[in-house]
């Protein structure tokens, strides 16, 4: 793939994103309105000095008026965009091409979700009917798959494995314990992770993400604009999105170990951003840990760790907030849930805070403030294995010459 | 002129219901054995598909030119049935496909009407019932559900037939009004003095147009949903007790419009050359026939074997028998049962269903000309290869594959939670992600060797969305693929011109 990217063209200046959670008491037009208003607030700006917006959501509504109607946009252009589990991601992205083009100056990419009037469990309403030959599997249980086949190849013990799944939600939910906007902000045991009821497979209750409300959002600019609206901006290090084949629903070859798309987007983004050691470089990720097999999965594709050895640095406790590779700092899909369109601009805003050293001391991470790390990496994911669409971005502090 | 049988294929369901269950539930004594039992993504027509592929299956079968289908629980009304079974059967679209449906009695007639069109061109008879009744009930208890299919064919039959008679009278024995799920009974003791004269006389008759005496028959037949006539016509016809064919009743039920067919299909496993085979049906009057084997039936009774064509006789002993009695309940929709808190499945759409006929009733992927790579569901552009339409639709629902990975999902909708999932590689290239059914959780495994079966996913809006599942391999290989004749089903990768 050839994509010469915008390495540094662009930044991101100001940011919103609201608590996620069991929201009862607000809907979509709220939780647009206050992400929006925190991030235009965070810049010093009125929505009326924005030229475009970019509306990420899945099902929240169609159009841009979705977004038009709450915020009183006056005759702007309003994009709304879809591209599953990576709605977020896909919002920013379009946005940052449009200020690099030359398009506009000043941009919202913005995303929401409002999951929880539905009154179901899960994520429901994605697929069409047609002729009614597909498979009705749960995410859940279309991403459980990983888990045997993860085993039978690298001879995992399934104990084993558990043990290892649960270390992963335990991570998060610890990271999550300290973030204010979290949907979960409790500790939960490993005895309390492993005894829960089973959902898909070998996944329990917090093996998956839970189904939460919420908005985020993200002010672009050109990058010599930058500092006209913050001291601290981050800089468009990387972007790359690609939707796969669907190759490993029907492929034989495809052993659910991997997703590929992931390895393609992040040598991408590695490609544009200059990354050559994603472990050593990144000061932290924001990964699409829907489910605890997922997260041990990308450890792999997106270059954290050696194959068939995730599980181990899981267990070493590498991607913990105080290890070498902190992931999901702020909690992850774990703690925040997944309102699908507001995803992907959570996660920057994680490298928002701690990037910029703006995250509370009590979760700051020490890769930024001791190692002086300048990098961080968000990753979308939307489908299931063998079949997805996947984002990867990395943003930074620092401008490269 | 009547053609005779040069094939046969018989279907019971994985399930079998303990009769003592019933009693424990309703704290009353119940009789032993077990009844068999549709699971809850089967249906009388999802059965007769499974039992036509099975008549298939041996080789040098003919395809049919006609297919006759008859069951007393037809899934539909006013659309036919026997089309959804020549579509999973994967037949020539050149083949006439008809139901006649309602009564018990009208099996008998959809045999006798095959073996009469067999005479000209083959024909296939697909009989399959569902008997249910009234929880607690003698229906619940003594029927079984099950299908069978016969074969005719002008040359090479098994058997020929020596005589026949049929008796008719109107009386109230057992009846249904439309809409109705179970049946009604008259006093038994009335149907019993009505159905034996009517007996003796059609099994005298049949005899005398044979040319026969009742010492000359090897294997007598005798089925009916009267019990008690049954059991009194078994021993009043003159036949010895040995050569009275077994009912199998104990371990599966009595399946009704199937039952004779299944007693027929048992003795022709069994039988040796030149022996003579009586077959008396008692239902709203009397019907017998009068068969002889052929010199062809060791040939074919070898080449079932050697297909893996399981016999009735271990078919019947067989199955799964820890179905819970609440759960049996429920899918027969006596008991409404909590659903997961999903949304109920949406109906399949019609014109979506008509273009991708070949994949969702025959489970046909498109293979590459060019590469050889087989696609699941089919598409026109070559994964391996970026060939464009250069596909031929192949049908996989006769191939054998292994589990890849699977998983227990507990979230999704079923009509019987959990759901099993499995992404399934099959034997030769090409690699499906469905739903398994028939399956114990615990049993799956990366490796587990898989069929496919016909199933009814689940109904909405009145619309019953058949499709294909996985389940593991139990009663051996069930055929070897064969090419699908151009042009024999719209497969998205061949386009219709």
């Amino acid at each position: 793939m050839t994509s010469a990217g915008i390495r540094d063209r662009v930044a991101i200046v100001g940011m919103g994103c609201t608590r996620f959670g069991e929201l009862w008491d607000q809907g979509t037009n709220d939780l647009l309105t206050d992400a929006a208003i925190e991030c235009t607030t965070s810049a010093g700006v009125a929505i009326d000095a924005i030229d475009a917006f970019w509306l990420g959501t899945l099902g929240a509504g169609n159009s841009g008026i979705t977004l038009s109607k709450p915020l009183k946009i006056g005759y702007k252009p309003v994009t709304r965009v879809e591209n599953f589990c990576a709605t977020g991601s896909e919002a920013f992205r379009n946005a940052c091409y449009a200020v690099a083009s030359g398009a506009y100056e000043l941009v919202m990419a913005i995303g929401v979700e409002k999951l929880k009037d539905s009154g179901y469990s899960g994520l429901t309403g994605i697929h069409k009917v047609g002729d009614g030959t597909n498979a009705s599997l749960s995410s859940p249980a279309a991403f459980s798959f990983l888990v045997p086949a993860y085993c039978h190849k690298y001879g995992v013990d399934p104990e084993e494995m558990g043990s290892v799944l649960n270390r992963i939600a335990w991570k998060n939910h610890q990271n999550g314990a300290v973030n204010p906007r979290a949907q979960y902000q409790k500790e939960v045991s490993l005895e309390k992770i492993a005894a829960s009821p089973r959902v898909a497979g070998q996944l329990g209750v917090f093996d998956c993400s839970g189904v939460s409300d919420g908005a985020a959002a993200a002010l672009i600019c050109r990058s010599e604009d930058a500092y006209k609206y913050t001291d601290s901006p981050l800089f468009v290090k990387g972007l790359s999105l690609v939707a796969g084949p669907a190759a490993g629903a029907i492929d034989p070859d495809y052993d659910y170990t991997t997703f590929e798309e992931v390895v393609r987007s992040a040598a991408d983004a590695y490609q544009q951003a200059g990354v050559t050691d994603p472990r050593s470089q990144l000061a932290m990720a924001e990964v699409h840990d829907c489910f605890t097999p997922t997260e041990l999965v990308l450890m792999e594709d997106l270059g954290f760790a050696e194959r068939g050895t995730a599980w181990k640095e899981v267990m070493a406790g590498t991607f913990d907030r105080d290890g070498e590779l902190p992931v999901n700092p702020d909690g992850g899909l774990k703690s925040f849930g997944h309102p699908i369109g507001a995803t992907g601009l959570r996660m920057l805003f994680e490298c928002w805070l701690q990037l910029r050293r703006q995250a509370p001391p009590e979760r700051q991470v020490a890769t930024v403030t001791e190692g002086g790390r300048t990098l961080g990496l968000t990753h979308n994911l939307g489908g299931a294995p063998g079949e997805c669409v996947s984002f990867v971005g990395v943003v930074g502090t620092e401008p490269s010459d | 002129m009547e053609a005779g049988i040069v094939s046969w294929g018989v279907y019971l369901p994985y399930w079998r219901l303990e009769r003592q269950s019933i009693g424990r539930a309703f704290g009353t004594a119940t009789g032993r054995g077990q009844r068999a039992v549709a699971s809850y993504d089967e249906d009388t027509t999802s059965m007769a598909v499974e039992a036509g592929r099975r008549a298939l299956a041996a080789p040098g079968v003919p395809e049919p030119a006609d297919l006759f289908f008859s069951t007393p629980a037809p899934a539909y009304l006013d659309k036919t049935n026997a089309t959804t079974i020549h579509a999973g059967l994967g037949l020539s679209p050149d083949t006439g496909a008809y139901d006649l449906c309602g009564s018990v009695r009208s099996g008998w007639a959809t045999v006798q009407l095959a073996a009469l069109a067999g005479a000209r061109s083959p024909a296939m008879a697909v009989v399959s019932d569902l008997r249910t009744g009234l929880p607690g009930g003698p229906d619940e208890t003594q029927g079984g559900d099950g299908a069978v299919a016969f074969v005719f064919a002008p040359d090479g039959g098994v058997t020929e037939r020596l005589g026949h008679a049929s008796t008719t009278d109107e009386f109230l024995d057992r009846w249904r009004v439309p809409g109705e799920s179970t049946s009604r009974q008259w006093e038994d003791r009335f149907g019993e003095e009505a159905y034996l004269p009517l007996a003796r006389s059609v099994f005298g008759r049949a005899l005398t147009d044979a040319g026969i005496t009742a010492s000359d028959v090897d294997h007598l037949i005798v089925t009916g949903l009267h019990a008690r006539a049954v059991a009194t016509l078994k021993k009043a016809l003159g036949v010895p007790g040995d050569r009275v064919a077994p009912d199998h009743a104990g371990l599966i039920g009595n399946l009704g419009a199937a039952q004779s067919g299944l007693q027929l299909a048992d003795v022709l496993e069994r039988a040796s050359v030149g022996q003579v085979i009586v077959v008396l049906e008692v239902a709203d009057g009397a019907d017998a026939q009068v068969l002889r084997t052929t010199a062809a039936l060791p040939a074919v009774q070898d080449a079932r074997r050697e297909a893996g064509l399981r016999p009735v006789a271990e078919l019947v002993t067989e199955g799964r028998s820890d179905l819970a009695y609440a759960v049996f309940l429920s899918w027969r929709g006596q008991l409404h049962r909590e659903p997961p808190r999903r949304p109920d499945p949406e109906r399949p759409d019609a014109p979506a269903s008509l273009r991708g006929e070949g994949w969702k009733y025959g489970f046909n992927a498109s293979r590459c000309t060019a590469c050889g790579f087989r696609h699941l569901p089919p598409t026109r552009i070559c994964l391996s290869c970026q060939a464009v339409d250069q596909m031929v639709p192949e049908r996989m629902a006769d191939l054998e594959g292994t589990v890849a990975t699977w998983t227990v999902d507990h979230l999704a909708f079923s009509l019987s939670p959990p759901l099993v999932g499995a992404v399934i590689d099959f034997d030769g290239g090409g690699r499906y992600r469905g739903e398994m059914t028939d399956v114990d959780p615990e049993s799956v495994a990366v490796g587990t060797r898989v069929a496919m079966t016909f199933r009814r996913l689940y109904t909405t809006d009145g619309i019953h969305n058949y499709f294909w599942k996985a389940r593991p391999v139990t009663d051996g290989t069930i055929g070897e693929p064969e090419p699908v004749q151009p042009g024999a089903h719209r497969a998205e990768g061949a386009p219709a011109s």
